[in-house]
């Protein structure tokens, strides 16, 4: 039988992942935009799984939510890749260092 | 709870969104050369909506009077303190981008519907009494103003420093959202009511690391230790109104939503997060004066500053007390006044062909060549420092009043002793405006806009500003309040 816990090991794995894919990623920035999508989509597993575990909408209703903005957030995130593309001619995570300290 | 009742109490926020709608199709329509009637036209709608929430505070609204759409939203006396210090500083951020941007041809008619809309989102913030409104309110922000570091598109350090907002912005989010998921699950509710009664009994340990990765997320937001690294780098690299924009309104909005998240929602279980609050605030305390030191650009001075600030509000946050919170908004409004003075004095540095000095070298011997700005930078950093005849004083003072009243000595002595860390840096750069030999490099005019806000804000922090006290308090007090009500 699977329960709610199942559901939660699961959606706390594919959030690890997200967040070691945000920090152990040292090759391009693409790759940090599909992990923080994978976060988003632990979380809409998590929200689904508990909304139907509480018998409550409220969970299913924040998921359409999270969906709509993470469609915004991704756009968002490729304008502003594509400008910073133009200005330097590259999209590797090391190379973003103009500033530091 | 009918319709028209919960429309009458969004009205700033309908008021907002109708406004950056019509805005954004005048600008699609004319073009560039109208941003600075858009500009204009959008401080005009700011000070209205000002005018809007006014009333709230000043009757002390709260209570269920006062939710709209079955309590989702919450127009208190709290959200209308948070609120005009959001618009007066967003409106604030508008008036002096003109001359900034218009020296590279690069003032976009975008950037006032970009400020309105990320107003509104702030403003949806401090009014939050639903996880699902706070999350909204802060994504319409953060989009925003992800596209506003990256606003000066040739430029790479704008883009890399949107960049930089973009990625971990969105991962502050997501750790947010996890945490909230957890405590939906684990209360069964996303309302801020639902959580404090739920959470009334004890605490079930899925909703503690619900706790954990809410207030993780939110420390982001606000740069608290130890998730700031991100906050120097953006501050330099997003052009200096956008910088002053990010230090004043949205430093406001996320500590009035944080400050609703953990005292009304999580309110009832304040030993779960206490020692967490406590060690950010003095991490971030001795973080920014430590990292302050080294610094040679005054853009990421003053991103340690804020970074150092934001230690000094979270003190009153982690007392959870009414006394502890009005200290911490009348610190805020202390705070916002002062990093908007010292944002408008950077902006006005420029050398002889207008281009903008960031360079802390380019200030020495400023009280020779342009003594009213050398003095009221001078006024700005003795009073961001806390010496005792500005302003700044007074916004620790009670700080630090309101931790000892509720028996944490321990708590405000620490602090006390870091702060006089901090003013080690503040006094360097005035160390360097009065007493090294002048390098000559300011030398472009001034806008009068930056002047006289400038001036506002020198007699703000200057001792004059103690007439205000009483007044500042009894508001915050009001506002206070209402957030403890509420719980």
């Amino acid at each position: 039988m699977i329960g709610i816990e199942h559901y939660v090991v699961v959606s706390s794995i594919l959030f690890v992942l997200g967040v070691l894919g945000i920090f152990l990623n040292r090759k391009n920035i693409i790759v940090i935009l599909m992990a923080i999508e994978l976060i988003l989509l632990a979380v809409n597993l998590n929200l689904v799984a508990f909304s139907a575990f509480l018998h409550d909408l409220t969970g299913q209703v924040f998921a359409m939510f999270v969906l709509t903005v993470a469609a915004g957030e991704a756009a968002v995130g490729l304008a502003i890749l594509v400008i910073y593309f133009r200005s330097r001619g590259t999209i590797a995570v090391d190379d973003a260092n103009r500033m530091k300290g | 709870m009918d319709l028209a009742h919960s429309l009458r109490l969004i009205a700033p926020e309908t008021t907002l969104s109708i406004a950056s709608l019509i805005l954004l199709l005048f600008a699609a329509w004319s073009g560039d050369k109208a941003s600075r009637t858009l500009s204009i036209a959008a401080v005009a709608v700011l000070v209205g909506c000002m005018f809007l929430v006014a009333p709230a505070l000043c009757s002390g609204a709260m209570g269920p009077d006062v939710m709209a759409f079955n309590g989702q939203f919450r127009a208190d006396a709290f959200a209308a303190f948070a609120k005009l210090l959001i618009y007066g500083s967003s409106a604030a951020a508008l008036i002096i981008a003109p001359a900034f941007f218009e020296r590279t041809g690069s003032m976009r008619a975008e950037y006032p519907v970009l400020i309105l809309l990320a107003a509104l989102g702030m403003g949806m913030m401090a009014s939050a009494s639903d996880l699902l409104t706070l999350y909204i309110g802060l994504e319409l922000n953060s989009l925003a103003s992800y596209v506003l570091a990256a606003f000066l598109r040739t430029d790479g350090r704008s883009a890399e420093s949107g960049l930089k907002y973009f990625v971990l912005g969105a991962l502050a989010s997501g750790i947010l959202l996890f945490g909230v998921s957890l405590t939906y699950g684990f209360t069964g509710t996303t309302s801020f009511a639902g959580i404090s009664a739920a959470l009334q009994g004890g605490i079930p340990t899925g909703a503690v690391f619900g706790i954990v990765f809410v207030l993780a997320g939110l420390a982001f937001k606000i740069s608290a230790v130890p998730f700031h690294m991100w906050t120097p780098d953006v501050y330099e690299g997003a052009p200096t109104p956008v910088t002053t924009f990010f230090a004043t309104a949205s430093k406001a909005a996320a500590l009035a939503l944080l400050m609703r998240v953990s005292l009304e929602a999580f309110g009832s279980q304040a030993i779960a997060w206490r020692q967490i609050v406590m060690f950010a605030a003095l991490a971030s305390i001795v973080v920014g004066a430590l990292g302050a030191i080294g610094q040679t650009n005054i853009k990421r001075l003053m991103a340690y500053s804020s970074i150092n600030n934001v230690g000094f509000v979270l003190i009153g946050l982690a007392i959870a007390t009414p006394q502890g919170a009005a200290a911490m908004l009348t610190y805020l409004v202390i705070y916002v006044a002062m990093s908007l003075g010292g944002f408008v004095a950077i902006l006005m540095l420029r050398d002889d062909e207008g281009r903008p000095l960031e360079a802390i070298a380019d200030l020495a011997g400023l009280s020779r060549t342009r003594p009213g700005l050398a003095l009221a930078l001078a006024m700005i950093m003795f009073s961001l420092a806390g010496i005792p005849p500005l302003f700044g004083f007074w916004g620790k003072f009670v700080v630090f009043q309101a931790a000892v009243q509720a028996d944490y000595v321990a708590l405000a002595a620490i602090g006390i002793a870091a702060s006089v860390i901090g003013a080690f840096y503040y006094i360097k750069v005035v160390k360097i405006m009065y007493f090294d030999e002048p390098m000559d490099a300011v030398k472009g005019r001034s806008d009068w806009a930056h002047g006289a806000l400038l001036v506002i804000m020198a007699v703000f922090m200057s001792p004059l500003g103690y007439l205000l006290t009483k007044w500042l308090d009894g508001l915050a007090q009001a506002a206070a309040s209402a957030l403890f009500v509420a719980a």
